[in-house]
């Protein structure tokens, strides 16, 4: 069974995207593009020259953030479906911090991005405490929590940042991920800093999930609460920690679009959605670091290429929206893959 | 010869294991056939087999002397063969009838669910083979027995011919074992035949035909069971002698180590379950509660590790006070736990067999140091315990889920006792294992007691609470209602006691 588990872990990812490729083929054929002029426009937008290339991962990096936020919470199995508040609050954090303070690189910058988390961590410790003491649903609190987020930043961004504008001004150079020779290596992409800080993340996560007295609680008390509380965990304390952490990652994501890729924060119609497309990475990346990653790259590179596809092969954005809400589709429904995975096996095995 | 079944030489692998290797078992109709070996021999897997849950890797099954392909539960359910698993599988806010025909509803012209014609049927069944259930009560409300029989009539309901028992008797109390026993008399009598697994032989004398054994995985043989003995029957699944009757030298009890004054515990409903208990267990002695299932043995296992609170009342570990304290903290003061239910709070079934094994311990050197997990150490510690305690699994790396039944309880077993904690509270620790595993865990627990630690044991098995046990103390709606030794009595005055007769005759209401 083992074996068996790790390849399907691997193979059912692979398979969906596959699907959601073709079935995005299928639907430019139907309307009339050529799905090849229009795939090549994608992979050219996303990895064409060094400076798509830049773009790509710029775009890849907060993804693996709110990616790595969605999966650590799913692990004690939590669904923190309010990443996408904790990724506006830490934004709005980090900018604030970067505007108002003054002081040297290396007290600044890692203050407003330590900020940033603290803000997403305390994004999550409500839901978490809500859950832990009195059982509310983290999904409904989350919920709330992003409609919070977005309209309360509005409103400082209004009325505490800025005199009724709608953006703020730029963060000072002491706060700044910007970098000089990623950019230049990249021709001048917005690519900065935040990429290394992200892979160190997902590092360090890996270590907690894997390596740590305190991910093997939490992997416990999202297996089986009964039997953890039974070993002598604290399930409560657990549920609280892994929200609070899941909030941290989401908030550094922010911290990403606000001192590496905008180095300011606007007025929001909407939610950016870098909290909600991580949830379809974490269940891409089967809730591992390593998986979001790539799931991360994955998406990254669609949204990126999909600038392409309008001017390159005609064929309008709201398509590659689709072939994402297809790939999303075919790893929810994995289970279905599985099936037939197994079907498959077995017959070949008689 | 008439064979409703055929399994010929089935062989199903699993990574680093074979589960079954080429087993052969013929089902004739209209007879109780045990299915006998250790734990982890594969009975499970080639009843699972039968039922369309796994594939053979090689071998055939004939039914009625046709050769069919068993792909999946619902094709086993067209052949009419029906499955009583072990763990239940009934929606709890549901009735009886509801439960029965999910998935099968019978409808009016209309297309409405035709729920009275259902339940007269489902009445009807039940007479017949004297199941006496009520098609009306709702789930959650009937006992585990009752539960079981539902599980039996939806197999009949859905046409079963070939009904498998996978361990039927383990959640069962003695009386409701008995009339288990009548029903499947009275399901062979109207023609079904069944296939019983179990791992008390005392049974299989009693009601089976005959009985195939299973070993490692191999096929050892079937016997007549009107030609065979407990001991023949154990021998040839184990291979080896079993000795019966645990040997022991009489007790030497020092201290107190568990005191517990005056307690009182309510259940999930807020039911005072436990009203007003006092017991007592030395140093050097095992104590058995003998009891009904539900006279507030759960409670008062559950209070005194902590994971319930306690109304009122004392219970005191080494002369701590460990009332309402934390798990952890109760642990740390020196208790080891065999949890009744060990799906719920003995394993983590996701993680391996490595990690439940440190699930106590994962905190504290060596296997942890400042908060990084030292895996070496872990599956190290571990591998020396799957041998010691011999838990059959490939590897310390494989997930406790895929462990038989038998091999869990041995692994939750080897973790608590391993600990040497001072008091070892041991519910049902034999349950579902197979003779040479129980002769082996009383031994443990013998050779505990004689380090000089403190046993509380609970069973709802009169011989192991005679066989084991120091001191019985008897355990009648939510008090001890008498303190007797095992050589001073027996099965019929402990029936007596456990039935509250003796509360009546010194006429205390309660
Ligand atoms: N899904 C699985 N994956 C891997 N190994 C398995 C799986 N199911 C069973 N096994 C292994 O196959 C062997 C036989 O298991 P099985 O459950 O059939 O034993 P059993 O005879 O029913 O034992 P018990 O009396 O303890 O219930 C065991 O070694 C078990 O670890
Ligand atoms: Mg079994």
């Amino acid at each position: 069974m083992t074996t068996n588990h790790k390849r399907s872990a691997i193979l059912i990812p692979i398979i969906s995207v596959l699907l959601g490729i073709i079935a995005g083929a299928i639907i430019m054929l139907v309307s009339g593009y050529n799905p090849i002029t229009g795939y090549s426009a994608l992979f050219r937008g996303a990895f064409g020259d060094a400076y798509a290339i830049g773009e790509t991962i710029r775009r890849t990096t907060p993804y693996i953030l709110s990616g790595l936020a969605v999966a650590f919470a799913f692990r004690a199995s939590l669904f923190n479906i309010g990443a996408e508040g904790q990724v506006i609050v830490g934004w709005l954090t980090a900018v604030w911090i970067g505007i108002s303070v003054d002081a040297p690189m290396i007290i600044h910058l890692p203050l407003a991005i330590l900020g940033a988390a603290i803000a997403g961590a305390i994004w999550g410790f409500i839901p978490g405490l809500l859950k832990a003491k009195l059982g509310v649903h983290e999904v409904i609190v989350t919920i709330m929590m992003n409609y919070i987020a977005l309209f309360s930043t509005n409103e400082i961004i209004r009325n505490v940042l800025t005199d009724h504008k709608t953006t703020t001004e730029s963060i000072k150079d002491s706060a700044s991920m910007s970098s000089e020779w990623l950019s230049s290596m990249t021709y001048y992409s917005r690519l900065h800093y935040g990429i290394l800080l992200a892979l160190f993340v997902a590092v360090i996560i890996w270590f907690i999930i894997e390596r740590t007295t305190l991910g093997f609680e939490i992997k416990a008390v999202g297996f089986n609460p009964h039997a953890s509380r039974y070993a002598g965990m604290n399930v409560s304390k657990n549920i609280i920690l892994a929200m609070v952490i899941s909030g941290a990652l989401g908030g550094l994501a922010g911290a990403m679009e606000g001192l590496g890729t905008y180095g300011n924060i606007s007025v929001m119609s909407g939610f950016s959605n870098i909290g909600f497309d991580g949830i379809a990475v974490a269940l891409l990346g089967a809730n591992t670091p390593l998986g979001v990653i790539l799931a991360a790259l994955l998406f990254g590179s669609l949204k990126e290429g999909a600038n392409e596809m309008p001017t390159g092969a005609g064929v309008p954005t709201e398509l590659v929206d689709i072939i994402i809400a297809l790939i999303i589709f075919f790893v929810a429904s994995s289970y279905i893959i599985r099936w037939a995975l197994l079907r498959y096996q077995g017959r070949k095995a008689k | 010869m008439e064979y409703v079944i055929e399994m010929l030489n089935i062989t199903k692998e699993f990574p680093g294991i074979v589960a079954n290797d080429n087993i052969t078992l013929q089902l004739k109709k209209g007879e109780i056939h045990a299915l006998l070996g250790e734990n982890g021999a594969g009975k499970s897997t080639l009843m699972n087999v039968l039922f369309g849950l796994y594939q053979p890797e090689k071998g055939h099954i004939r039914i009625r002397g046709q050769e069919v392909e068993i792909t999946n539960p619902n094709i086993a359910n067209d052949l009419g063969i029906g499955m009583v698993h072990q763990h239940f599988m009934l929606v709890e806010p549901f009735t009886v009838t509801q439960n029965i025909i999910l998935g099968k509803e019978p409808k009016t012209k209309t297309g409405r669910i035709d729920i009275k014609r259902a339940e007269k049927e489902i009445r009807e069944l039940s007479d017949r083979y004297g199941l006496k259930v009520d098609p009306t009560a709702k789930i959650r409300d009937i006992s585990v027995g009752m539960q079981q029989r539902v599980e039996i009539l939806k197999t009949l309901y859905r046409g079963a011919e070939v009904l498998i028992f996978d361990e039927p008797t383990a959640v069962l109390t003695p009386q409701e074992i008995n009339e288990l026993m009548d029903i499947m008399r009275s399901l062979v009598k109207e023609g079904k035949s069944i296939i019983l697994i179990t791992h008390k032989l005392k049974e299989i004398l009693q009601v089976a035909d005959r009985c195939t054994i299973i070993r490692r995985g191999k096929g050892i043989g079937t016997v007549n069971v009107s030609e065979t003995t407990e001991s023949e029957l154990a021998s040839l699944m184990v291979g080896r002698e079993v000795n019966f009757k645990v040997d022991k030298q009489p007790a030497k009890p020092k201290q107190t180590v568990l005191k517990i004054n005056n307690l009182h515990v309510r259940d999930k409903r807020k039911v005072d379950m436990v009203k007003g208990l006092d017991l007592e267990v030395r140093a050097g002695e095992i104590v058995g509660i003998a009891g009904v299932d539900g006279n507030g043995q759960s409670e008062l296992i559950e209070a005194i590790t902590g994971l319930t609170r306690v109304q009122s009342g004392q219970i005191l570990l080494n002369d701590q006070d460990i009332t309402n304290k934390s798990p952890r903290k109760i642990t740390e003061s020196g208790l080891g736990h065999i949890p009744q239910d060990r799906h719920k709070f003995g394993l983590v079934l996701d993680y391996s067999v490595g990690e439940n094994m440190v699930l106590q311990t994962y905190y504290k050197e060596p296997f942890s140091k400042r908060g990084i997990l030292n895996l070496k150490e872990i599956y190290r510690y571990a591998k020396k315990m799957i041998s010691a305690y011999d838990v059959r699994t490939p590897d310390a790396y494989t997930k406790a889920r895929s462990l038989s039944g038998g091999n869990q309880q041995k692994a939750i077993i080897g973790r608590e006792v391993d600990r040497s904690p001072d008091l070892l509270i041991a519910a049902q620790p034999t349950r579902g294992l197979d003779v040479g595993a129980i002769e082996f865990i009383h031994k443990k627990l013998v050779e505990e007691r004689d380090k000089g630690r403190a046993v509380l044991l609970i069973s709802f098995e009169l011989d192991e609470i005679l066989d084991v046990s120091d001191r019985i103390a008897v355990m009648f709606d939510g008090k001890v209602v008498a303190d007797v030794k095992p050589e001073e009595t027996n099965e019929q005055e402990l029936g007596l006691l456990m039935a509250g007769s003796e509360l009546q005759k010194a006429g205390e209401g309660k």
